[in-house]
């Protein structure tokens, strides 16, 4: 009997380091070789790492939702037989002491120095607070000496801000503290009888956790217009077969969409940024984040340079993504770079509805169902394709008017939408 | 300013020593005619005569005994041991007789001589020249222990230890005898003993160390400013007795501190300055003192491979810092 480490794997030629999502495994349990242990998720694309030996689990090392490097220890499995590596290398007791090492090292973030409490005491700072940047987390005296420093500076700054406004006073005592989101302590939820328990894994506590974060944080403004698309419908079914059998794939709507947001984008790049805190960063790119159900799954492929992309490009990378979201193929880099969300709820028959921004983005516009609607048009009825467009708005970045300008500008593109001004090539 | 190597400042100390003062005379093995095994007294012979650079029969006992007496009447004797691994049967005389004399006569008596010694190895010197032998001297109060760590100090602090009243084993690293080259002044100067020396500013890592250690610790220290890793070297200079207060100093700045000597592990000079450090800065320290020493086996061995294992070299320091550094 040997005992063998089993490491995370590399997931990607970029991927640095996964989240334990979830362990399949738990202490005791025999495995075969290849047996999915653990799901992985490094951002959004999730994989289960096999075991890459037969034998039975001894300890998991990795903590569900930890981040770990590559090539680092994910757990030991105990296998059968005996370790040819043993008898051929003598370097194995010099890894076994690292591995012995590296589990201790996870104790250290409450082991004070003498001189890491001293300070502490003497500045009276909370040593919970404070971020350890020495081995397992430990608090170094130069954490300490920072902590320190910021908070001479803090109250300098407040000082001099008091001499001179003492009216502002309270706005900015506001403005200093970091925004914290308060926790909320529940009672669990019973379970009754007959009820079905799905755990939270992967991909969906993934998306849980975004949300969250997203509505937590950001405070969401929404807004709605309507849009005459009748000259889009009647284009686009006149190209649509023809498009159809001479590219392969379909000539969606959805293309038409984003190519009307990317222009309205450039024109008003308030809305392709982001808040950071102290800044808000401006986008130069315009990369649109388009949202693609799997099941129960949600994904969020990037098509990047919008602007410079035809009809045709769009339309073809949409068609792209939906089939590797489909097919469980998209990549980590299939998912980066966004920065705004154009999402298709109307595919699923949606007149209205609140989108949640795509953290870190600025806003999020859903695109409805196209729907045949009366209309009156110089007095008169008439019938017209109307569509719903949504705007959820980060109200940090944005405000209403600069919002209302993109959205009417989106709806001046869509409703004068032909041949001419739109090309499909 | 000329570039001297470390060998010819000691030669250079010495001459213009012996110019300055005729009570200044060399005597040891082969110092004389030869100029020294390492060529430390070259030309003295020639500029002195024969009555002030002696040579003498291979009786260590007799090369310490001789100038001890010398410098109780008066005299400034320099004595050679050719190689530091070879002045154990001098021990007596220097212990019981040069450092107690002062003591022993309530201050009527005194004994000025200077005793050097090439120590340290790395230089294919096996058992019998490569030993560091400053800890057998290192708790005899009445004797200091100088150890310069490069071309300018060793002049500086080899006059002052003629100049001293007192006995004052004086040791030389062989490895830097032709190894460390700097600029030297050509003029008188001293540099004082029983303080240690900051050789480099930092704040993440104290390094303090001595002798040829220094320059391995400089470089190290240059390879990690490049990492972003900061560290402050302490040359200690005199081994005994030891610069408390600079000690604490260095110490406390960091809270990390690295000791480090070529020396066997246990009993070194390095675990001084560790009890004087948890004595005094207890509350200033962010990591365990670390010392990074010489393996405790009874000598330096000939196989080169071993020769490395067992010797000092800036990557073993470097790593030693980097491994603080991140605690």
């Amino acid at each position: 009997m040997t005992v063998q480490r089993i490491n995370m794997p590399q997931l990607g030629e970029s991927v640095t380091e996964g989240t334990v999502s979830n362990w399949l495994v738990k202490v005791g349990d025999y495995v075969e070789k290849y047996d999915a242990i653990a799901e992985v998720m490094t951002d959004k694309v999730n994989a289960e790492v096999p075991s890459s030996f037969s034998g039975v689990i001894k300890e998991l090392v990795a903590e569900e939702g930890e981040a770990i490097e590559v090539g680092q220890l994910m757990c030991y499995i105990e296998v059968e037989g005996e370790d040819p590596a043993e008898h051929a290398s003598s370097t194995t007791p010099v890894t076994n002491e690292k591995e012995q090492q590296q589990a201790g090292e996870l104790t250290m973030k409450t082991r004070y120095s003498p001189v890491v409490m001293r300070l502490a005491q003497e500045h009276q700072i909370d040593l919970a607070t404070v971020s350890g940047s020495g081995k397992g987390g430990r608090i170094t005296r130069k954490d300490i000496e920072k902590v320190i420093a910021g908070e001479k500076s803090v109250t300098k700054s407040k000082q001099t801000e008091e001499k001179d406004e003492k009216t502002s006073q309270q706005d900015m005592q506001v403005e200093e503290q970091d925004f914290t989101p308060p926790i909320i302590r529940r009672q669990p939820v019973q379970t009754r009888q007959g009820d079905r328990e799905i755990p939270v894994t992967g991909i969906r506590k993934t998306i849980a956790q975004n949300m969250v974060r997203s509505k937590t944080e950001i405070p969401h403004a929404w807004m709605m217009i309507e849009v005459d698309v009748t000259n889009l419908v009647a284009y686009r079914n006149a190209e649509k077969d023809k498009f159809k059998e001479t590219e392969g794939y379909n000539l969606s709507y959805f293309a038409f969409f984003l190519n009307a947001v990317a222009k309205a984008l450039k024109k008003f790049p308030e809305l392709n940024s982001c808040w950071a805190g102290d800044k808000i960063i401006q986008r130069k790119e315009i990369n649109l984040s388009i949202a693609v159900a799997h099941g129960h799954e949600l994904y969020v492929p990037v098509i990047k340079n919008v602007d410079e992309k035809s009809i045709k490009g769009i339309a073809k990378e949409v068609a792209e993504l939906s089939n590797k979201a489909r097919t469980g193929t998209l990549t980590q880099e299939d998912m980066e770079g966004g920065t705004f969300t154009v999402n298709n709820t109307g595919s699923f028959g949606s007149v209205q509805s609140m989108g949640v921004i795509n953290y870190p983005q600025a806003a999020i516009l859903q695109v409805e169902s196209i729907v045949k609607r009366p209309v009156i048009i110089d007095d008169m009825f008439a019938a017209r394709d109307m569509v719903n467009l949504c705007l959820s708005l980060d109200h940090r970045v944005l405000d209403g008017v600069i919002c209302g300008d993109f959205m009417s500008h989106v709806k001046a593109i869509l409703e004068n939408i032909s041949s001419d001004t739109t090309p499909i090539y | 300013m000329a570039v001297l190597t470390y060998i010819q400042a000691v030669n250079q100390a010495l001459k213009e020593e012996m110019e300055k003062d005729e009570k200044v005379f060399v005597l040891g093995e082969d110092v004389g005619k030869r100029g020294g095994v390492f060529l430390a007294t070259a030309g003295l012979y020639e500029q002195f005569g024969e009555e002030r650079v002696m040579d003498t029969p291979l009786a260590e006992s007799a090369i310490a005994g001789v100038g001890i007496g010398a410098a109780m009447y008066g005299m400034r004797p320099v004595a050679e041991m050719q190689f530091a691994d070879f002045i154990m049967p001098a021990v007596n005389q220097i212990i019981s007789e040069a450092a107690r004399i002062r003591y022993r006569s309530n201050n009527d008596w005194n004994s000025p001589i200077t005793i050097r010694a090439p120590y340290g190895g790395g230089v294919h010197g096996a058992l019998y020249h490569s030993q560091s032998i400053e800890a057998i001297f290192a708790n005899q109060p009445g004797l200091k222990v100088v150890m310069p760590s490069s071309p300018y100090d060793v002049k500086g602090l080899l006059k002052a230890a003629i100049r001293d009243d007192d006995p004052v084993l004086f040791l030389e690293h062989k490895k830097a005898y032709r190894l460390l080259k700097e600029e030297v002044p050509e003029e008188d100067y001293v540099l004082p003993i029983g303080k240690a020396n900051t050789v480099r500013d930092g704040d993440d890592v104290t390094v303090i160390t001595y002798g040829l250690c220094v320059h391995f610790a400089k470089q190290a220290a240059e390879k990690l400013e490049q990492e972003g890793i900061n560290t402050e070297i302490l040359d200690l200079r005199t081994v005994y007795p030891l610069d408390k207060e600079a000690i604490i100093k260095a110490a406390s700045k960091t809270g990390k501190v690295l000791l480090v000597t070529e020396d066997n592990k246990e009993g070194s000079i390095i675990g001084e300055v560790a009890a004087i450090i948890s004595e005094n800065c207890m509350f200033d320290l962010d990591a365990p003192i670390r010392r990074l020493a010489g393996p405790d086996v009874p000598a330096m061995p000939y196989a080169p491979t071993l020769e490395k294992e067992f010797m000092m070299n800036p990557e073993k320091i470097e790593q030693a810092i980097r491994d603080l550094a991140e605690f």
